[in-house]
Parts: C-alpha cells; sequence; structure tokens
C-alpha cells in the first residue's frame, strides 16, 4: 500500500511536467499574439512590449525561464490584466471557486447517497422508477441548460433568489450555483449507489447475513452500505473532474468571479500566461483529488493489494 | 469459404436487428430523432430565410405562426426557427465527425497496440493512460486557442483528438482476444500480413463494438461542442449552433425565455433520443454485456 502510495506520488510531478510542457508548446505557437487585438501598434512599441514581456527571446530560453518560474509558484504578468500578475489572479479567484466546488461535492452526496440508498430498497416500486427517471434526467442535462433555467424560475419568475453575483459569498448567492454543479452529480452517484447496492445484495455473504436471521435494516447498513459505497468512493476522482468542468459553465452563467471564468476570458483573449497558469493549477487540483480518490479505494477495499 | 462467411455475418447484423426490433422506446427515440434530422435538414430550405438574414421589422418577437417566424426572433431579427435548424445541423455534424475522427484514431491505435502486444503494446497504452489523467477539456481549450476560432475543422478535430482514448482500450481489449484466437492463428500460418491481418481479420470481427460505441460517443460530442460553443470557444457568431443559441438565449431570458427554451428544448431532445438508440444498439449488438 505505501509503495503504490509512493509510486503514484512519484509519478505526479511527470504528469505535472507533461501538462507544463504541453500548454506551452501549444499556447506559444498559437498565430495571434496578446498586443494583435488593440488598434496597430508602432513596430518600437510593439518591441518594447514584447520585449519587457520577454517575447523576443529564443523559445527554449522562455520555457527555461517559465519552468523555473512554475516551481517557485510564479506563472508570469497577465497579459491582458495589465498591472496583475497570474499568481495574484489565482489566489484572487480560487476560494471563489474551492467553495463552490466543494460545496456542490457536499450537496451532491448528501443528496445523492440517501436517494440511492432508497431507490435499492424500494427496488421496481413507484419511487424507485421516479428516482431514477429523475437520475436519467440529471445525467443527461448539461450544467449549461440547468442554470439558466434555474435562474430563470427561481430568479426571474419567481423572484426567491438572486439571478447572479457573488457578494462575498453570502449563502443566498451560493444556492443556485451550487444546485446547477451539483445537480448532474448527484443524479451520477444515485445512480451509482443504487446500481452498486443492488448488485451486493445479491451476493453469498449477505445471503448468509440473511440466513443468521439479521433484520432488513442491519444487513444494509452495516454488511451491504460499506461494500456498495466503494464504486462512489473510485468515481469521486472523475467528479472532481467533472466540479473542476462544470465551474467553467456555473461560473459563466452566474457572472461569479472565479477560476473557471478566468480560464474562459483568458483563452477568449489568448492570455497565454494565464491560460497556461490556470491549466497548471487547475491540472494539479484534478491530479490530486485522483490520488487522493485512488488511495482511498485502496486503503477501503482490503481485496487490493497493491504491488505487495 | 466466402459464402460461409457471409452467412454468418448476415447473421450477427440479422440478430442484432432481431434484438433492437424487440425494443418499443428505442424505435421511438431513433423515429424522434430521425424526423428532427431531417427537419434540421430540410427546415432552412422552406422558409427561405438565411440563418443570419435580419429582419428590422420584427425584432425579438415571440414565436407565432402568422408572419413566418414559428420560434420568434432574436434581439438582431435573425429567425430562431432557421438558426436553430441550423444549429441542431452544426452540432449535428460536428458531433459525427467528431466521433469519426475519434474512431479513427482510436481504432487504429487500440487495434496495433492489441495485436503487437509486449512493448509497443505496454507504451501505447502507457500513453493513452498519461493522455486520460490530463483533464480532457484544458486540451480542447488549449487546441481551441491555438487555432482561429469559429473554424469548425478545427474544432472536430480538437473534440476528436480527445475522444479516442476510450475506444483505443476497448478495442485493444478485443483485440488481444482475436489475436490469440484460432482463425487468426490460422491465418498466420497460411503467411497474412499484420495490416492485411487487422484489415481483414481483426476489423471486420470489431464491427459491432464499433457501431455500438459510436453512437454513444455522437451524444457526447454534441454535448461536448455545444458546452464550448456555450462558454464562446466553439462556434463562431453568425454560425449558429445550440450551444451558442443558448448562450444568446440565457442573456435575453429575462424578456424573452422562448429564445432559451427552444434550442435548449432541442439539444436535450437530440441527446435523449441518441443515447437511448446507443444504449438499445449496444445491447443489440453486444449481447455479453447488456447488463452494464
Amino acid at each position: 500500500m505505501l509503495a503504490y502510495a509512493a509510486r503514484r506520488l512519484a509519478a505526479l510531478p511527470i504528469t505535472l511536467f507533461i501538462i507544463v510542457t504541453l500548454a506551452f508548446a501549444v499556447v506559444r505557437s498559437a498565430p495571434g499574439g496578446p498586443f494583435d487585438a488593440e488598434q496597430s501598434l508602432p513596430p518600437q512599441v510593439k518591441a518594447n512590449l514584447e520585449r519587457a514581456y520577454g517575447l523576443d527571446q529564443p523559445l527554449a530560453l522562455q520555457y527555461a525561464r517559465y519552468l523555473r518560474g512554475v516551481v517557485h509558484g510564479d506563472f508570469g504578468p497577465s497579459l491582458r490584466y495589465r498591472d496583475l500578475s497570474v499568481r495574484e489572479l489565482i489566489v484572487q479567484g480560487l476560494p471563489v471557486s474551492l467553495t463552490l466546488g466543494f460545496c456542490a461535492l457536499i450537496v451532491a452526496l448528501a443528496v445523492g447517497l440517501p436517494l440511492g440508498i432508497l431507490a435499492a430498497r424500494r427496488r421496481g416500486s413507484a419511487l424507485d422508477h421516479g428516482i431514477m427517471g429523475l437520475a436519467v434526467l440529471g445525467v443527461a442535462l448539461p450544467s449549461f441548460v440547468i442554470g439558466p433555467v434555474l435562474v430563470l424560475v427561481f430568479g426571474l419568475l419567481l423572484h426567491w433568489l438572486p439571478v447572479a453575483g457573488w457578494q462575498g459569498g453570502n449563502p443566498t448567492y451560493l444556492i443556485l450555483p451550487v444546485i446547477t454543479l451539483a445537480l448532474p452529480l448527484l443524479a451520477y452517484i444515485a445512480r451509482l449507489v443504487r446500481g452498486s447496492l443492488l448488485e451486493v445484495l445479491q451476493s453469498d455473504y449477505i445471503r448468509a447475513a440473511r440466513a443468521r436471521g439479521l433484520g432488513d435494516a442491519r444487513v444494509i447498513w452495516r454488511h451491504a452500505l460499506p461494500a456498495a459505497l466503494l464504486p462512489v468512493v473510485s468515481y469521486l476522482g472523475p467528479a472532481t473532474a467533472y466540479v473542476v468542468t462544470g465551474s467553467l459553465v456555473v461560473e459563466t452563467v452566474f457572472a461569479l468571479p472565479g477560476t473557471g471564468r478566468y480560464l474562459v476570458d483568458a483563452a477568449i483573449n489568448r492570455d497565454y500566461t494565464l491560460v497556461m497558469g490556470m491549466v497548471i493549477v487547475y491540472g494539479l487540483i484534478t491530479l490530486l483529488c485522483n490520488l487522493a480518490a485512488d488511495l482511498a479505494y485502496g486503503w477501503l477495499d482490503p481485496r487490493i493489494g497493491h504491488g505487495s | 469459404m466466402e459464402v460461409e462467411g457471409s452467412i454468418s455475418a448476415g447473421g450477427f447484423w440479422w440478430q442484432a436487428g432481431w434484438r433492437l426490433r424487440r425494443k418499443p422506446r428505442a424505435l421511438i427515440a431513433g423515429a424522434v430523432l430521425l424526423v428532427v434530422v431531417l427537419v434540421a435538414m430540410l427546415g432552412p430550405h422552406l422558409t427561405a430565410v438565411r440563418y443570419d438574414a435580419l429582419d428590422w421589422n420584427a425584432l425579438a418577437v415571440p414565436p407565432q405562426w402568422s408572419d413566418g417566424h414559428w420560434f420568434g426572433t432574436d434581439r438582431l431579427g435573425r429567425d430562431l426557427f432557421v438558426r436553430t435548424m441550423v444549429g441542431v445541423r452544426i452540432s449535428f455534424l460536428i458531433g459525427v465527425l467528431a466521433s469519426a475522427v475519434s474512431l479513427v484514431i482510436g481504432v487504429l491505435w487500440g487495434m496495433v497496440a492489441g495485436y503487437s502486444g509486449g512493448r509497443t503494446d505496454e507504451f501505447m497504452m502507457r500513453a493513452v493512460d498519461v493522455l486520460y489523467s490530463l483533464p480532457y477539456l484544458f486540451v480542447v481549450i488549449i487546441l481551441t486557442t491555438l487555432f482561429a476560432r469559429g473554424s469548425l475543422v478545427v474544432l472536430f478535430v480538437a473534440i476528436g483528438a480527445v475522444g479516442w482514448l476510450t475506444i483505443a482500450r476497448i478495442v485493444r481489449g478485443q483485440t488481444l482476444i482475436l489475436a490469440r484466437s484460432e482463425f487468426v492463428e490460422a491465418a498466420r500460418v497460411i503467411g497474412v500480413a499484420p495490416a492485411a491481418m487487422l484489415w481483414r481479420h481483426i476489423l471486420p470481427n470489431l464491427s459491432g463494438t464499433i457501431v455500438a460505441y459510436a453512437t454513444l460517443a455522437i451524444p457526447q460530442m454534441i454535448l461536448f461542442e455545444s458546452f464550448l460553443s456555450f462558454l464562446g470557444l466553439g462556434v463562431q457568431e453568425p454560425l449558429p449552433s445550440l450551444g451558442n443559441l443558448i448562450n444568446d438565449g440565457a442573456r435575453e431570458m429575462q424578456s424573452a425565455a422562448w429564445m432559451l427554451l427552444l434550442p435548449a428544448g432541442f439539444l436535450l431532445l437530440l441527446l435523449l433520443c441518441l443515447s437511448v438508440v446507443g444504449d438499445a444498439l449496444r445491447d443489440a449488438l453486444d449481447p455479453r454485456d447488456s447488463a452494464a
């Protein structure tokens, strides 16, 4: 187990290095520079600008300098927001995105798990069909449809909740974005739990537990559920990747000042350094969460003896 | 030889068709899909209004039958029926082409890896693992910043280029099994070259898997395209796609909910029908793992 964890941790910098290199190579070979969009600058001014940002040096040198910066947590200046460094922008935006993602994960687990268990226990009932119908819909509905529709219903028609904005993390402003982000996740988790619980309930050791005369509740809570939750644990890795992806949409729909919105703007504005910085930070978060989920899975499931 | 082959191939597809016919839900979804796609292909020709034509006498009018704007118009007076239909067409086209790109790459990669085995196999699949661990969205965002935005070719190549990983894994697994089977052994004994072997003996046996995967890949690719277009990184104005129509609609929904709800409805209809049909096809073509 420890050896496995060490091996996975050792692979992390390699993957990160690939991400950094890929981001650098691809973004730098993009046609169109960050200073192209303005009215054409005098060549002298443009040359000065490029020198100020180090864009006139050979690519290999730029790459080396960039790598050294990244290791020290310095992603360079943003090319678009002139007075801010990429690091400052990330530090500004990350709390918003993390709050959003964390709340969405909690909500998805807190609602999805009970719904899945309920559906599995009442298999074939109207309740089961209802929950699973909603789950199919939840998985199929993309967040950029759910978000605007929720705003339309709860913000514009019913006037229950604010339409957009952040307001320093005021909880009422958080509700709709969190629901939008959590809904597909919640639906998927409910489906996952139902499926795996039903499968576990078929197994021999559950039959044995029932044969010993244990009650329904005890069989499910003590014996079936721990095993049935394993797929959910391993899903948490992809789930964070989903939350990261979803945050781009949710922050756009609800005009939240998070890193997801920065990434989209940066991509549209060809703000090279900001795109690279965001991709690296998001890549790191996704990789770490995947690693954590895999390790937790290995730790919880005694059948997996990694490389021992 | 030849007669026997054709009977068994026909048998497989005939059986699949038979299993498919017993799924009324899939048949209905398929019919709806056909109608939507047909209307999307033909619809814009029926009204003779171009998707980017401005109608100054009808700015942001709600849906109505009388003046010909069946889905209303947007802020610039462009007919939303035509725009939605052209949007469906573009989204569908990108979905199909991106799936095709990812299938070609994935099937080739998987077949070569699975058939070569050993070092080559290990290296190729390790590459897939590394790419898998990269958040695919960033790869696409980087790819779309790389090239001139708005180019449809770039868009479906970018989407297809990250979608091939799953199919590569599936195909490799199947090829591993096929490579060890007796008929491949026999072909090898009579001296069939590797390329011919893959093309003539392995590929036909993968066709069921490939078709099943393709139909499930299309809705994913459509979703992906709309996602990018919604963010402003995909299809660019004035060209409509379901994604940027939904984005436009979301901005206007306070006064004009139809601008959001109509394209969103069509996107959902398309996705739902495709995944129902895809699921049914997978069950029909691959009866072994219909439980999954």
